[in-house]
Formats: C-alpha cells, structure tokens, sequence
C-alpha cells in the first residue's frame, strides 16, 4: 500500500558541514548518510568540491569527497562510463547515473545527491538490490526453447535483430523501476519497469520459443498491471530506453492471445 | 544471508522518494487524473441529491437551485466540471497511450501539457456559454 511519509528511523536530519577546500571554483554537494553502525537516522552532510582540481561529473565531484575530504562516504562506482550501471542515484530530484551526468547539467548550483528512492538502504548512497534482482531472475532472462539445438548456432535475420534495439541496451541500473510510483507502493508485488523490459527483450526474440510462459508468469494483477503508464521510467532512463512502451507491447501480447 | 553482526544497532531505512522526487508532467498528470476521478466519484451523489430535490417539490428544488447558484454553489460546479473535463481528456490519453502511439519523449510531454490546457480552456468555454445565458 501506498505510504507517502517514511519511517521513523529514516527521516533524514541535518548532518555535518565539511570544512572547504582553497579554491576560487566551489561546486556545493549535499549528500545523503547513513551509517549502518551508530545507531543515528540518516543525515544531509554539505561538502564543497574544488573543481579545479575535479572532472566535470557527479561522480567525478563523489570521488573527490572520499579522495580528499571524507574516506567513509560510500557509493557503488566501477566503469565511469555509463556501462555497468553502478552508480546509479538520484540527482537532484531525478534518477541517473552520477559518471555519465554533469555538475554543470542539473539545474541548480547546489547538487543534491539520495540513494535510489524507496529502497532499503546498506550504507550511504548504497541501496540494497536483492528484491531488484529477484526479479529479474523471475522472468527469465535467456533464450528458452524447444526445438533441438541447431548443429552451429541459433540464427536470426538483421530484420528480427533489429527489434531487440532500445531493449537490449538495458544495463540494470534500476533508475527506471525506483522512479515508478507504482514500484513504490508495492515493490514486491510489481515486477517493475526494468524486469519488465527485460522480459519484453526476451518476448520479442525471434528465436525464443517461451512466449506463453512468459505471458502467463506475468498474468497477475500486479507483476505486469501495476503500470499506470506514469512514464517516469522513460523519463529518467539514463541510457534513454522505454520501458513504459515495452510494457504497453507485453500487455497488446496479453490482449492478442486472449482474442 | 545470515547478518554478519547479531547486534546490528538499527533497521535498514527506506530512502526518501516523493519528498525528493522531481515532478514531472507526465507525473503530475497521472496524479491528477487519479485526484479527478476520486472528486468526481465522491461528487456523485450530489446529482442524486438535485433529482431527489426534483421528486420534493418546488421548494424544496427552490432551496437547491439557490444553493447551486450561490457563488460557492457556482464554484463548486466549476471546479466538478473542470474534473469531469480533465478525466475524459486523460481517459483518451491513456487510451492512445495503450495503442502504443505518443509514448516518445516529446509527444509524452505534449500529450500531459495538452491534457491540462485542454481542460481549462473547454471549462472556461463551457462556463462562458452558460454565463452568457447560452443554457
């Protein structure tokens, strides 16, 4: 169900401010903490980055803060290039991932920095991503089929191919699925946009003989219904996919095999 | 996963999400679709409470006609014709949207925008021909 306040151990409180560095170019961050270990509620902690001495992006601005400022900030990083879908956080309001978004592109001179919204969360801006996972595992994530494996490999046409562009990009960051209200409201129930997307990939391939089972575990009132069309997955998408248009496709196959 | 350390002094929290989250039209034109049915749900029974001052008689009807053309009467009327407007006109979007046309970027934007210009200028069309004694 719908909860719009939060808990009581996760109202954020007024943190620290972190002494400035020289520099005549100061770029302000405020960073969600919480420390699994003290006991205390989350809390906004204000640091100044020296840009002079910093790349242009969030991340970049992320690192130095652990570089140079304060070591115990955690975040998930690894490739810096908006591939591997690690740092994936909300930014000043919206969802993206911090490498591939700019200091200079969020609106605002002040920089406003949350874990993913309405996720458990592990430490700092590291939120925890079993459900997520789950369920992508849940639909099945690979070619399933019946007919016997081919002696060299499952063919496709350039044509069938195409139809896996703006599904197979899908990096898993789940900025899409924790910007969805409807995700929110019920993030076990509904698979959200991320797996649905995913499944949709799978749905379409022309080499997959597992339509109706795939159909039939998202026939459900929640796992696929839950969409209300809000659009905020395609919105946030940083690798600029559709979900929202993925799941309008799974529910036209819902509707042609019931006809 | 077993928890490494049995004396964890605090519960996971839940991250912040609407009080942070950026509104966006697409957004915002869901929950006022969502608002505007409600309204209009909970406004039913008025109309049910016009017919039945019908079948009371005259005076009866006199006293609810007064009250509905008193100015919070009017206002009230309004804003009921405003919500009645605004959910049809998302009624359509969400019927093209279902198709699977105007889900790109710009025509989502365009079709939340237009659902609420839409509204306010077909309520404010409706009601100047009724203050212009056109009904």
């Amino acid at each position: 169900m719908a909860e719009f306040t939060l808990p009581k151990n996760s109202r954020v409180q007024q943190g620290k401010f972190w002494p400035m560095p020289k520099g005549d170019r100061l770029t302000e961050f405020r960073v969600y903490r919480w420390n699994p270990d003290d006991g205390e509620n989350p809390r906004i902690d204000t640091y100044f980055v020296d840009r002079e001495h910093c790349g242009p992006m969030i991340l970049d601005g992320l690192i130095y803060i652990k570089n140079e400022i304060d070591p115990t900030l955690t975040f998930r990083r690894s490739c810096r290039e908006g591939i591997c879908g690690s740092c994936s956080m909300n930014i000043n309001g919206a969802n993206t991932l911090a490498c591939t978004k700019g200091m200079d592109d969020v609106g605002d001179s002040v920089i406003r920095v949350y874990p993913l919204p309405h996720m458990a969360v592990v430490k700092d801006l590291v939120p925890d991503m079993s459900t997520f996972y789950q369920q992508h595992a849940l639909i099945e994530p690979y070619l399933k089929t019946e007919t016997a494996p081919p002696q060299k490999e499952w063919k496709q046409s350039p044509e069938d191919r195409d139809k896996l562009d703006g599904l197979y990009e899908c990096i898993l960051c789940a900025c899409c699925s924790t910007a969805c209200p409807s995700y929110w409201w019920n993030p076990e129930k509904y698979l959200g946009p991320a797996a649905l997307l995913q499944s949709y990939r799978w749905m379409i391939d022309s080499r997959d003989e597992g339509l109706a089972e795939r159909l039939d575990t998202l026939e459900d009132p929640f796992r696929l219904y839950r969409c209300h069309t809000i659009m905020n997955c395609a919105n946030v998408c940083p690798k600029g996919l559709n979900p929202a248009a993925a799941i309008i496709e799974i529910k036209k196959l819902m509707q042609e095999r019931e006809v | 996963m077993a928890d490494a350390r049995p004396n964890r002094p605090t519960a996971r929290p839940l991250s912040p999400h609407l009080s942070i989250y950026r509104f966006t039209w697409t957004m915002a034109m869901s929950i006022v679709h969502r608002a505007t049915g409600m309204a209009l749900y909970a406004a039913t029974p008025l109309l049910a409470v016009w017919l039945w001052a019908v079948a009371a008689g005259a005076d009866t009807y006199d006293a609810f006609a007064g009250l509905a053309a008193s100015w919070f009467g009017i206002l009230v009327l309004i804003g009921l014709s405003w919500a009645l407007i605004h959910h049809a006109i998302g009624g359509v979007r969400h019927i093209v949207w279902d198709t699977g046309t105007g889900v790109d970027r710009a025509s989502r934007f365009l079709w939340a925008k237009a659902t609420l210009a839409g509204s306010v200028v077909l309520t404010a069309v409706f009601w100047l021909f009724i203050l212009a004694g056109g009904l």
